[in-house]
């Protein structure tokens, strides 16, 4: 699987991140480099295996769902780069 | 007084019971070392005015009678776990000015228990790295010299294990998502330990790979971890992978007798192109574990070596979500934006901004791996693989083996600046004898055991069985009793 530079650039933008055009040839070669490394998985025979989800064999725990923290909207905007009139504000979405 | 930083937990925690000594003289003692160690680029933000605060309230319960083994000890915490009002930035620029409101679980334990907050340590950005490099608060430098080079402390916990190595603190907390506990402790002559998955609470801890990430101690002695991880570790509601297990006294599990018990040579582990120094310090180690009483057992952990390859797909993966967080919204750092600039540019702006070179191509990868028409050739594959790595050890235990002895590292402490010219994978491969272990969920611990020809630390991996923190470590304590490694680095900081 090679990745070219029209990839390079949609995986940019699927993860969000501006790359420079003249950043995405060496971009590309990086991921290669990577997923060549990877590609070796491609020996083991996994036919029959279950894909791992938890590598503690236990049972997610549970509880009600019911309301247990809450009313503190100055400590959750206080970190924020732009929070106004009790709101983060982003630049307008929607036209 | 600046000896006082030397000591150790356990005979810091006897002397102040004893009132030899103060926590206050303590905490003074490593803020003069700290001061003046910035040539190490350890401690990236300093809290002396909360150091002071709690240690004067630790000499307070000290005296009342009230004192846990963890109270007056000073520490140094890794910028990955959340400190309430104290900059967290996991050393990156995206979270530059992020002052949490609130404590990690592991942090709280210690802080509840008595301990001190020194400061914030150094490490690669969002713990993806194996050389410190990746900061953005700049490279952390391993006390070690042995010519006119600076060498890496190793990497992701660079700046915890340059500050325990160079006597700046008692001991400090590290994570470990690869091996980003051992491979430092390793490289700078100290312990590490990685705990089972689950044993420590991930609330509170900024997150790269929630499935390998785990807490632990970096510390100077194989106790000193014990003594450490017993209040570290706990349950927690808020992290709904911590366990309900009881914890076992730990420090009370150390008797040093190991008679008897089967310890694992994996022959995976010799890689090619091991160092043949590396080799004979394996093999020294395993007639030192004979030596006290241990059988020593050859074994087969036959996917060892698809352990790498498959970290680079699920960790990528899970960073790639977990950091998606960081949008420029509600925490951190926003770009300047442009006149008609919409918020997918605030967010592409943000990221490049924000992210370091390696963050970002680790963000990129794992969304590749994830994206339509990959998610089953690359992360379903490489989670299929990681079963088997599992199986591996399961089977190796059910055949009645204890333990794993392996060695910690594929090499000693290189230059820092040396490796930045190589392929990603070059440093990647830093982790082959420590990723496995965070594959398959096990506890893992660096114990250092004899220093190289050339004058550098070398350490040798421990691994137990699940939940089998108190045999794992008290096999390391006899490890670390027969090698009696007690070499320091030459000051010159």
């Amino acid at each position: 699987m090679s990745i070219d530079i029209d990839t390079a650039r949609r995986v940019a933008h699927l993860a969000r991140i501006a790359v420079n055009e003249d950043d995405l040839p060496a971009l590309a070669d990086e991921f290669n480099a990577i997923l060549g490394f990877v590609e070796q998985l491609n020996e083991v025979d996994v036919d029959g295996v279950e894909p791992m989800t938890s590598v503690t064999p236990m049972r997610l725990k549970r509880r009600v769902d019911e309301v247990t923290d809450g009313n503190q909207q100055d400590k959750v905007l206080k970190n924020a780069p732009d929070a106004r009139e009790g709101f983060f504000a982003v630049p307008k979405v929607v036209e | 007084m600046t000896e006082l930083s030397k000591l150790t937990i356990a005979d810091a925690r006897d002397a102040l019971r004893k009132g030899d000594v103060t926590a206050v003289e303590l905490t003074n003692a490593c803020l003069t070392e700290i001061e003046g160690a910035d040539a190490l680029g350890a401690f990236v933000h300093k809290t002396p005015e909360i150091a002071l605060e709690q240690a004067a309230a630790a000499d307070a319960r000290i005296k009342a009678g009230d004192a846990p083994d963890m109270c007056g000890i000073p520490l140094g915490i890794k910028d990955l776990f959340c400190t309430k009002g104290v900059p967290s930035q996991a050393a990156s620029g995206i979270l530059e000015g992020f002052k949490p409101e609130y404590e990690s679980t592991v942090t709280q334990n210690l802080w509840n228990s008595g301990s001190i907050m020194l400061g914030k340590l150094n490490m690669d950005e969002f713990a993806m790295g194996s050389s410190n490099e990746t900061s953005v608060y700049g490279n952390a430098v391993n006390p070690w010299k042995i010519d006119d080079r600076l060498l890496t402390p190793g990497g992701s916990s660079g700046g915890s294990a340059a500050a325990v190595a160079a006597d700046l603190c008692l001991a400090a907390t590290g994570t470990d998502t690869g091996g980003s506990i051992r491979q430092p402790a390793a490289f700078t002559g100290i312990v590490g330990l990685k705990p089972t998955y689950g044993r420590c609470s991930r609330w509170g801890v900024v997150a790269f790979a929630s499935s390998l990430d785990q807490a632990g101690p970096m510390t100077k002695t194989v106790r000193d971890a014990a003594i450490m991880l017993q209040t570290m570790a706990s349950h927690d509601p808020k992290d709904s992978t911590s366990v309900e297990f009881p914890l076992p006294d730990l420090e009370a599990a150390l008797t040093g007798d190991i008679k008897g018990k089967k310890i694992g040579i994996p022959r995976e582990y010799r890689v090619d192109g091991m160092p043949a120094e590396i080799e004979a310090q394996w093999q020294e180690g395993a007639e030192m574990l004979r030596a006290a009483g241990a059988e020593i057992v050859d074994i087969s952990l036959p996917h060892t070596k698809y352990a790498l390859p498959a970290y680079y797909v699920i960790a990528p993966a899970e960073a790639s979500s977990n950091l998606a967080r960081y949008d420029g919204v509600r925490y951190g750092h926003r770009a300047q934006l442009a006149q008609g600039d919409g918020i997918v540019q605030m967010y592409e702006k943000t990221r490049a901004e924000g992210f370091g070179h390696e963050v970002q191509r680790r963000v990129m990868v794992g969304t590749y791996v994830l994206s339509a028409g990959f998610y089953d050739a690359y992360y379903n594959r490489a989670r299929k693989v990681r079963t088997l790595i599992k199986q591996d050890f399961e089977q190796a235990f059910a055949a009645g083996i204890d333990a794993i002895l392996t060695p910690a590292t594929p090499s000693s402490a290189f230059g820092l600046g040396e490796m930045s010219e190589a392929d990603p994978v070059e440093m990647y491969l830093m982790d082959v004898f420590t990723v496995t272990v965070n594959m398959a969920g096990l506890p893992g611990i660096s114990v250092p055991t004899k220093m190289s020809q050339e004058g550098l630390p070398m350490g040798l991996q421990l691994i137990g069985k699940p939940w089998g923190e108190d045999e794992l470590l008290n096999t390391a304590y006899a490890l670390e009793n027969a090698a009696g490694f007690v070499s320091k680095p030459a000051k010159w900081w």
